[in-house]
């Protein structure tokens, strides 16, 4: 039924970009999406859930003169997308001048023949249908209820697939569309712990390819490890002591950066990065780079959400601030170029988004770096949202492990993290080899060397 | 139900092809047709505006139209979910029969006649803030400017949205019930951004509910503006906050938030029917100190968690969940009632036509209890003051909890000191509730503001609360002892 007919979808949106700039827009972006997705939840042995659907969406930025406006619909119908445009101008109209507005420069879009192949659909993954997930779903399961009695109970194991088809029309001539696919497996075992509290763990496993998943049976005997680890957590005592993050709890670290480095965030001045430019934000240990071109890499795209062809960027190097994560706008705000990073959101909107930033792997494996370190608190999950974008103060929630002398001593729960972002990442002083490239916003293990840890 | 609106649902009552009894049972029937013993159909129609205004300008005013169907098919424990934004017969037909390959053999009847219940009146969507001029709607984002602006001369930035929805709900289900609901909604919200010394400190203020404009007859723009701005100041002066463990006081209304993680989530039922929530099994157990009364309500006027009818067609009400410390009983959905074979209590809801409906808290209040709120500031001889927050999650196996801080101060000897950066609590849910040690008679409920995420689903809640002291808790902070 669903066919991702990149060809269709270019055919719909040129119809509504023609259609807008008839009605009196001098710029009209249309993005269409297409998609279906796929998935089922298995618990204690029986399928709880499997959900299956189709959607279709069409996002339209129109501007008159410098007046803005964004709109989404998923009302497709002659009459539904008339209505569409005739509002997206309305509202236009309602919208003040902005002198930074514009679409980019006709000579910086990219031709469809330019867009690299990255290899970001896998036909295997379309394929997968609701039984053979819930036949995965059942292994992942068994996995982790028959690893250890103390396994007692289970959240459930999910597996899903998403496939799908975008494409840009802009009335400044780019016309381009990608097609993709992403296929996940977790699974969340609960144990009894000794007080009658519960223990839940969590493992997953995520790529576009399904051959490149890990398996059922590792990612259900992963989980219950993980699960079982987390019997007799107890509190640490309040104190400055070293903090190792794992790949899971480090995305989360990096995730707060990418917001801080967004020229979006710049504009509003809701950074603490701003003026930085060119400045140490980091240890010298630190290279960050967002790269949209690594072959069937989780956020990799060959154009950018306003048709520019997409660029590998470095943003940290060495320590050092390189640039900022920019779109059109807020290049022409800062004075910059746009460094490729425009994203169409879920509302219709344009603004500047991270690719897949990755956090570039050392040279030691994550066994050398626990093995170097006298002391610490190793976090393998965070909690809740304290993180100020504008000063960079942060506090979170965090369990994981008491490390001492390389060995987990006794895992940790409720407590918190304290330091300024700024100062996290200065205080880096070592980072593994461990880059698994499961999301787009990615880091290997990595330590910190002094944070306030709060608990008793 | 109005006719005055541009904005209907074309399946609603009012609109260009409206869902009957025959279209519900012909699609119904497709949904049973391979044995499932439950099926319902949810028609949303969602339209959205959006107003943002940055620099002096509104900068870009947004819309969109979101409608499909939804639907489920349950078999025992098992169910099958189908969506389609594609309102054609044929298409429509197609989800039901994908929902229904869930179940094999058996099947249910169809119901003979549909019931409509009539519903009570907690929200009016006689005015919507969609059918306001947009001209109006961008002097109200334009007022709120102004005041920040004449506020304080240290104000860098303003920003100021307002955001508007209507959702118009179709609901049939299997068991015979046919319900209409329209929900609408505003919410209002200022952040400025304050300089002084080198030093940049952001503030924000918000506020909204099931209702139309008439929202700022209650709050003015101007009043959110200077709490934004009252709030970016404030904090200017902010020093780090102290670690580890300390007394600690939450202001009244927003602190509901900390009620809504450490006891809310735990006893949303479906944990419950799967063994895997820290309170599974402890109905008339103690969970919190004997000050404290919980309640879920779905009744308040015009508030952002209330509604009329939940996502599957029951009625709720309001539902006491702790009575004096003791455990009462839990949220529920018909699946979770089914299960304990209680009534539901209309807590099913779901975020959209493309998801499944779970147990979902509607306005959570922590009820008034005896003290003073000064004299409870009072009996702090070193603590802290919380008076906003930025959110909260909790582990619902171990009932570990956090909530942020935007907002909060120093307590030494009684009185409220120096301002603290922004820092987390993190908490044990039956632990913290066990030890509220002092509850102010200054019940409040929060303006409305908040977003609740459960599975990936967001659904809009309100929480409520007076002044609460909590005699001992993990502060997060930077500053050692």
């Amino acid at each position: 039924m669903i066919e991702y007919d990149i060809n269709k979808l270019i055919q719909l949106g040129s119809q509504v970009v023609e259609r807008a700039l008839a009605k009196g827009a001098d710029v009209a972006e249309v993005g269409v999406s297409e998609g279906t997705h796929l998935s089922v939840k298995v618990r204690m042995g029986e399928p709880e859930l499997v959900e299956e659907a189709g959607s279709k969406s069409l996002g339209l930025r129109v501007m008159r003169g410098q007046q803005v406006a964004v709109t989404l619909t998923s009302d497709l119908t002659e009459a539904g997308l008339a209505r569409f445009v005739d509002d997206a101008l309305e509202l236009a109209q309602l919208a003040q001048p902005d002198p930074f507005a514009g679409p980019p420069k006709p000579e910086l879009l990219s031709k469809a023949s330019e867009h690299a192949d990255l290899q970001l659909f896998d036909a295997a993954v379309n394929d997968i249908d609701a039984a053979q997930a819930i036949e995965m779903a059942k292994r992942v399961e068994k996995a982790a209820l028959g690893y250890d009695k103390r396994i007692t109970n289970s959240e459930g194991a999910n597996v899903s697939r998403q496939a799908g088809a975008s494409v840009l029309v802009t009335s400044g001539g780019f016309r381009g569309g990608v097609r993709g696919t992403y296929t996940s497996i977790s699974m969340h075992p609960v144990a009894d712990d000794a007080d009658g509290k519960k223990r839940s763990g969590y493992y997953w496993s995520a790529r576009r390819f399904a051959n490149e998943l890990e398996s059922p049976e590792e990612v259900g005997l992963e989980a219950a490890r993980r699960t079982l680890d987390k019997l007799g957590s107890r509190k640490l005592a309040t104190q400055e002591v070293a903090v190792i993050f794992d790949p899971d709890a480090g995305r989360s670290i990096l995730g707060l950066l990418a917001s801080c480095i967004n020229g979006g965030a710049i504009c509003r001045k809701s950074s603490y990065l701003l003026e930085r430019e060119g400045q140490a934000v980091a240890s010298p240990l630190v290279t960050i780079i967002d790269d949209p071109l690594i072959v069937r890499g989780p956020g990799s795209r060959p154009f950018d959400g306003e048709g520019l062809i997409s660029r590998r960027n470095t943003v940290v190097e060495a320590g050092i601030l390189k640039t900022f994560i920019l779109d059109t706008y807020s290049a022409k705000k800062l004075g910059k170029q746009s460094t490729g990073n425009a994203s169409r959101g879920s509302g219709g909107g344009v603004g500047p988004a991270t690719t897949n930033l990755i956090l570039q792997p050392g040279k030691q494996s994550a066994k050398a770096l626990l093995d170097s370190t006298e002391r610490a608190f190793y976090v393998t999950d965070m909690m809740g949202f304290g993180f100020n974008a504008v000063t960079g103060d942060f506090s979170r929630g965090a369990s994981g492990f008491w490390i001492e002398r390389g060995q987990r001593v006794y895992p940790v729960s409720e407590v918190t993290i304290s330091l300024n972002l700024d100062d996290i990442l200065k205080r880096i002083d070592a980072v593994a080899d461990d880059l698994d490239l499961r999301t787009s916003i990615c880091t290997p293990t990595f330590r910190v060397s002094a944070m306030t840890v709060a608990g008793r | 139900m109005t006719n005055t609106s541009r904005y209907h649902a074309p399946f609603g009552p009012a609109g260009t092809e409206p869902v009957d009894a025959d279209i519900a049972r012909t699609l119904l029937q497709t949904a049973l047709s391979r044995g499932g013993n439950y099926a319902d159909l949810f028609f949303e129609y969602n339209v959205a505006g959006s107003y943002s205004l940055e620099e002096g300008i509104l900068k870009a005013a947004g819309r969109s139209v979101s409608q499909g169907l939804g639907v489920r098919v349950m078999k025992g424990d098992a169910t099958g979910y189908a969506y389609v934004q594609d309102l054609t017969p044929a298409a429509m037909q197609r989800a039901a029969l994908t929902a229904a390959q869930i179940a094999a053999g058996g099947g249910a009847p169809l119901p003979k006649t549909f019931e409509v219940p009539s519903l009570s009146t907690r929200y009016a969507a006689q005015y919507l803030s969609l059918d306001v001029t947009g001209e109006t709607k961008r002097e109200l984002l334009l007022r709120a400017d102004r005041a920040a602006r004449q506020a304080d001369s240290r104000i860098a930035r303003v920003e100021a949205s307002l955001h508007e929805e209507l959702r118009e709900i179709v609901l049939a289900t299997s068991t015979g019930k046919l319900v209409h609901d329209r929900q609408p909604m505003v919410r209002f919200s200022v952040r400025v951004i304050a300089e002084s010394n080198g030093k940049r400190q952001s503030g924000s203020s918000g506020g909204g509910g099931r209702m139309g404009l008439e929202y700022f007859d209650q709050r003015s723009p101007e009043w959110h503006a200077q709490e934004a701005v009252r709030h970016a100041i404030a904090m200017l002066d902010a020093r780090e906050s102290p670690a580890g463990e300390l007394e600690v006081v939450l202001a009244p209304g927003d602190s509901g938030v900390l009620l809504h993680e450490a006891v809310g989530h735990g006893l949303e039922a479906d944990f419950n029917r799967k063994g895997t929530s820290n309170y599974t099994g402890r109905v008339g157990q103690r969970v919190a100190s004997d000050l404290c009364t919980v309640v879920d309500d779905a009744t308040q006027f015009g508030s952002r968690g209330t509604i009329h009818v939940d996502d599957e067609g029951n009625l709720p009400e309001r539902a006491v969940l702790i009575e004096n410390g003791l455990l009462s009983g839990y949220m529920h959905d018909q699946h979770s009632a089914e299960h304990f074979k209680v009534k539901p209590t209309g807590n099913g809801r779901r975020e959209s036509f493309q998801s499944h409906p779970m147990p979902r808290m509607t306005n959570t209040w922590l009820l008034a209890g005896p003290h003073g709120p000064e004299e409870i500031i009072k009996s702090v001889k070193r603590g802290i003051y919380a008076r906003k927050f930025g959110g909260g999650q909790v582990d619902i196996s171990n009932g570990d909890f956090v909530f942020s801080l935007t907002e909060s101060y120093l307590i030494e000897d009684g009185k409220l000191t120096a301002p603290l950066k922004g820092v987390n609590l993190i908490g044990n849910g039956p632990d913290v509730m066990s030890k509220v040690s002092m509850l102010g008679a200054d019940f409040e409920t929060s303006d409305g503001v908040w977003t609740c995420g459960k599975d990936g689903q967001s659904v809009p809640v309100g929480v409520g609360c007076p002044t609460i002291k909590i005699s001992s808790m993990t502060v997060g902070g930077t500053q050692m002892g």
